[in-house]
């Protein structure tokens, strides 16, 4: 165990965690958005993200940019960014409903046994990375460099590049968005209700089959937007990305309490924070234990997570 | 759980509290609890009755709370050996919520609930079975897939020590547990009236699917049977059957308690009868006592005097 | 075409109610015989009795791998399915990373009995490796363990987090088989596993290069695991799976032990997968790190389902048409001279049947459980319990 690793690297190790944290914390939205709304763990949610990842790869080179290219100008890079963004989210939404009307609406209108639509939600998970597998070859593809990467302000021992800020702000911007659109628009109230007592929704007046899509689709665009920004940071994909970074990001959603959005975004955090110490001390060969090892201890022993209510148990 | 309301009462009748049985009548060894291990015979040290029966279930002052909610409030009765005891009220009394805490499902915020001297709480549910508490369910919970054979032979394993080495090798201890519980049911289903042993629990009517549920609890060799609404959706003659059933089963030496809402039903079978009101108990007595009671007959509202 | 359904389902049943209505002498018999056939398989002199012609003999045939290669990897995945089954099928427990026990068995027999293993090499913790059929046993019981193991803590859990957990728990398998430096060398690997024991009549060893004294050796393993799971199902064990797979809030009220019987369903599944995996060790005698992806357990409970969960034979039905389907698609496509990669926009694509068997399974998994959810060789009272539910929909929800 190597602490003075942590002491030395303590900030730059907050930062790249606090960066990392926000990723994981968008794509856990996306669990906890539908868990909480269908009591269904969606494994198909990360493989809906490695398709934006490669959604925004595309977009990058079909503007001329690759793996090899030279860095665009700023004015330029934010431009990319900005579309990728679009092209990502769109297309992960895109996916993420699919998914929900090919895979679950035939099961729950059949009434079908939870283990039924796990094994449908695994199986679709597989559709789609195999499906990109064959589409791609499995090969591995390269970022295009989009920002430069001296940091851009320092304090002392902290500092912080484009990169960084750039993710930090934008998952920032996408995450309050969220919580001003279920806390006050119609369609959150109509999320909200659904989650709560799906049929007595139903009796008042809100389409569930329409809100369960609605939620799919969100949970679709901030994976988009977790994509560009995962895909910049990490400076490749590939077909089988989706599997552990989801398995991560859901860890993070129990972390911060099932079903609970502000449990979810914290729960990035303060997994993408724990993961990054953590292999400082132990070793990097450790890093990707941590997320499954937070996720058997909080559901051995808090299942409710930090801020959520208890789901954990068997029901009675 | 949601109470459902209570029967309309016919005010043109008066209850006719029938005839009860004297002394119990062992026809059948069927529900008879097992012998203890060491042979001998080790009275309990629990409260007696005035007749001397011994106390098998102890309520001690138990106060339930759900969160801010009062669900029992410093219940105080005792299910004597041998009794059966109906416990009545209006909706929201607190009913189900006392059945769950005797049969070890919740724990008390204080007070104690002791089952043959002792404490439920803590235990796992299936030791709690084992130690002699089975209990039916208000809506019903059989196993759908299996037949009515199936359902009842899972009850009398709950004694069984069959587990994976033995039926994986067939070793004796298999064939002699296999056997008995095979016999045990079908004398089982009998007793209860069931006719279609293969059938699926499914497709049994609905009074057989009732009657299935309590073969399959007496399986368990209780010493206590618990009863949560039995007669709920019966026919009169169903219910007259059941009646019967049920002073059968306290004939084979098991204590019954029941939750129903049927009166006459109630007033029927019972020899006992404690009232909850507001997680209160506001009386205990003999069905004629309770009848008349006015206590009871003001948690009643609207009821008037005489009927059923 | 419900005239076809209804005319299938009727010969089905006819064909059962015979079955059941032959004197037991009868039914012994024509099994006796059916598993002469099965051991007859891979024989060509078989073939040539029956008069069928060889080679691109289409309907049975595979073009690639001679038939008792093709069936003996059926074979392991047979006794993988029949493990799965156990778990799935019977406790009604999803476990997603099941192929982690498979792991567990096929290395702890490649640490034992490799020459090359870092036990002899740079440990020294052992003098020198052992024969095949003495780490067998252990590897059996290693898997047990890691059952117990991994179930202890998470079979309290609820169905969705048990699944994605156990996920979890195959993947961390994985991750510390990749680390090169540890025990189990990464994707380097290790090599020249031991083989089976036995000696021919002239000497040399029965378990060689020839696939067929494998099948043999897996077939013998499965029909006894037959028997052995049919007199677990037939007895209290099997009553309480089902029980709790039902209703396990009921099951408990009613005396079922559920924790410990479903601990025993996890380690019986989790033994079974291991003893596929030491078989498989023993003829393939190389293991490395990516031997044991993610998708080989989704492709273990494709087959339970496909074939239908809750029942044995349904399990082996699953386990031969995961592997034998995409062998005998990629002969039919060499018999009639399909290309196995085609160039779209200058890209070559590998349509190969072996590489998009995991996606075509997925869509079986998502489609089975649309429309078929019991499985093609379906358990009669789950098929009815399920049409049940289904009438039980609410409409319009």
């Amino acid at each position: 165990m190597q602490f003075n690793e942590l002491i030395h690297g303590f900030p730059v190790l907050t930062i790249t965690g606090l960066t990392q944290g926000a990723i994981y914390a968008l794509i856990a939205l996306g669990y906890t958005l539908v868990y909480g709304v269908l009591r269904l763990i969606n494994f198909a949610h990360s493989d809906v993200f490695m398709i934006g990842t490669f959604g925004a790869i595309w977009t990058w080179s079909a503007f001329g940019f690759d793996a090899n290219s030279a860095r665009p100008s700023v004015g330029e890079a934010l431009g990319l960014i900005a579309l990728a963004i679009v092209v990502a989210a769109l297309l992960c939404g895109f996916f993420a409903m699919l998914v929900e009307v090919t895979a679950y609406r035939p099961l729950r209108a059949r009434n079908a046994p939870p283990l039924a639509f796990l094994i449908t939600a695994i199986g679709a998970s597989f559709v789609l990375s195999e499906g990109m597998g064959a589409f791609t070859n499995r090969r591995q593809f390269g970022v295009p460099a989009m920002l430069p990467t001296e940091p851009i302000a320092e304090v002392g021992s902290w500092s912080i590049t484009p990169l960084q800020l750039a993710t930090l702000s934008i998952a920032i911007l996408a995450m309050v968005a969220l919580d001003w659109f279920v806390q006050r628009t119609r369609f959150g109230r109509g999320i909200r209700a659904v989650a709560q007592d799906a049929n007595t929704a139903a009796l008042m007046g809100v389409n569930k089959n329409r809100v369960i899509l609605l939620v799919f689709l969100i949970g679709g665009l901030m994976a988009g937007v977790a994509a560009v920004l995962s895909d910049m940071k990490a400076a490749s994909t590939r077909f089988n990305v989706g599997f552990l970074i989801g398995l991560k990001a859901f860890a993070a959603a129990v972390l911060g309490g099932i079903g609970n959005l502000r449990g979810a975004a914290l729960g990035g955090i303060l997994l993408g924070l724990v993961e990054n110490y953590a292999s400082a001390v132990f070793g990097t060969n450790f890093r990707d234990f941590v997320g499954f090892l937070v996720l058997i201890l909080l559901l051995m022993f808090r299942p409710t997570g930090l801020l959520g209510e208890s789901l954990g148990r068997a029901r009675a | 759980m949601p109470e459902t309301p209570p029967e309309p009462q016919d005010a043109s009748e008066r209850d006719v509290t029938s005839e009860r049985d004297a002394a119990p009548d062992a026809r059948t060894t069927v529900g008879v609890p097992p012998e203890p291990p060491t042979g001998e015979f080790v009275p309990l040290q629990t409260p007696a009755d005035p007749t001397g029966r011994r106390a098998i279930l102890e309520v001690d002052n138990v106060t339930l709370r759900f969160g801010g909610v009062v669900a029992l409030d410093q219940v105080n009765f005792n299910l004597y050996e041998g009794e059966i005891l109906g416990l009545i009220g209006p909706n929201g009394a607190g009913k189900t919520t006392c059945f769950n805490a005797m049969t070890g499902v919740y724990t008390p915020t204080s007070g104690e609930i002791r089952f043959l001297g002792e404490k439920l709480s803590g235990r796992a549910r299936y030791k709690i079975t084992k130690l002699g508490i089975a209990r039916t369910f208000q809506n019903i919970r059989l196993f759908p897939e299996m037949t009515a054979m199936e359902n009842v032979m899972v009850g009398a394993d709950a004694h069984h020590k069959t587990s994976v080495p033995s039926a994986l090798l067939r070793l004796p201890r298999y064939w002699q547990e296999e056997r008995s519980g095979r016999e045990r049911s079908h004398e089982l289903l009998d007793f209860v009236g069931i006719r279609r042993h293969d059938e699926a629990a499914r497709n049994l009517s609905y009074g057989e699917q009732r009657r299935l549920e309590i073969a399959r609890a007496l399986a368990t060799s209780p010493k206590m049977l618990c009863l949560d609404e039995p007669a709920a959706g019966f026919n009169p003659a169903e219910k007259e059957s059941l009646l019967q059933l049920i002073r059968d089963i306290r004939g084979t030496g098991v204590t019954v308690l029941l939750i129903e809402h049927d009166m006459r039903l109630v007033m029927g079978v019972t020899d006992r009868i404690v009232v909850l009101e507001f997680g209160k108990k506001i009386a205990e007595g003999s069905p004629a006592e309770i009848r008349d009671n006015p206590k009871v007959i003001a948690a009643y509202l609207g009821v008037p005097a005489d009927a059923a | 075409m419900t005239d076809v359904r209804t005319r299938w389902r009727g010969f089905r049943h006819g064909v059962s109610q015979r079955w059941d209505r032959q004197p037991k002498a009868t039914k012994i018999g024509l099994i006796l015989v059916f598993i002469v056939f099965l051991y007859a398989l891979p024989e060509r002199g078989f073939y040539e009795y029956l008069g069928l012609p060889l080679g691109e003999y289409i309907p049975l045939y595979t073009t690639r791998n001679d038939m008792a290669t093709v069936l003996f990897q059926c074979g392991y995945y047979i006794l993988l399915a029949m493990g799965l089954n156990i778990v799935v099928g019977y406790a009604g427990l999803l476990d997603l990373g099941f192929f982690g026990f498979f792991a567990v068995g096929a290395y702890t027999v490649a640490t034992l009995t490799s020459p090359n293993s870092k036990i002899f090499t740079e440990y020294n913790w052992l003098e020198s490796p052992w024969p095949w059929l003495v780490a067998l046993p252990l590897a059996i019981a290693l898997s047990l363990l890691a059952g117990v193991i991994l179930g202890w803590p998470v079979l309290r859990l609820r169905g969705d987090y048990l699944a994605i957990v156990t996920l979890g728990f195959a993947e961390m398998i994985r991750i510390v088989a990749q680390q090169n430096d540890w025990i189990f060398n990464g994707d380097r690997g290790i090599a020249r596993i031991a083989h089976p024991p036995g000696k021919n009549s002239d000497g040399s060893p029965i378990f060689a290069f020839d696939a067929k004294p494998y099948y043999w050796l897996i077939l013998t393993v499965i029909i006894a695991m037959v028997f052995l799971i049919r007199n677990l199902v037939r007895s209290r064990v099997g009553r309480a799976w089902v029980a709790i797979r039902e209703d396990e809030d009921a099951a408990e009220l009613m005396g079922v032990p559920t924790y410990k019987f479903k601990l025993w369903a996890f380690a019986m599944g989790a033994g079974i997968g291991g003893f596929s995996g030491a078989l498989w060790a023993g003829q393939n005698s190389f293991v490395n790190a990516s031997t044991f992806r993610l998708e080989q357990s989704i492709l273990v409970l494709a087959a339970v389902l496909l074939g239908g969960a809750g029942n044995i034979f349904g399990a082996i039905l699953g386990g031969f048409l995961v592997i034998y389907v995409p062998e005998w698609l990629r002969s039919v496509g060499d018999v009639f001279g399909l290309p196995e990669q085609v160039r779209i926009a200058g890209e070559p694509y590998d349509v190969s049947a072996t590489n998009l068997r995991y996606l075509f399974f997925g869509i079986i998994l998502i489609v089975i459980m649309i429309f078929r959810p019991q499985g093609l060789w379906a358990n009669r009272r789950r098929a009815a319990e399920l049409k049940d539910r289904e009438k039980e929909a609410i409409v319009g929800a």
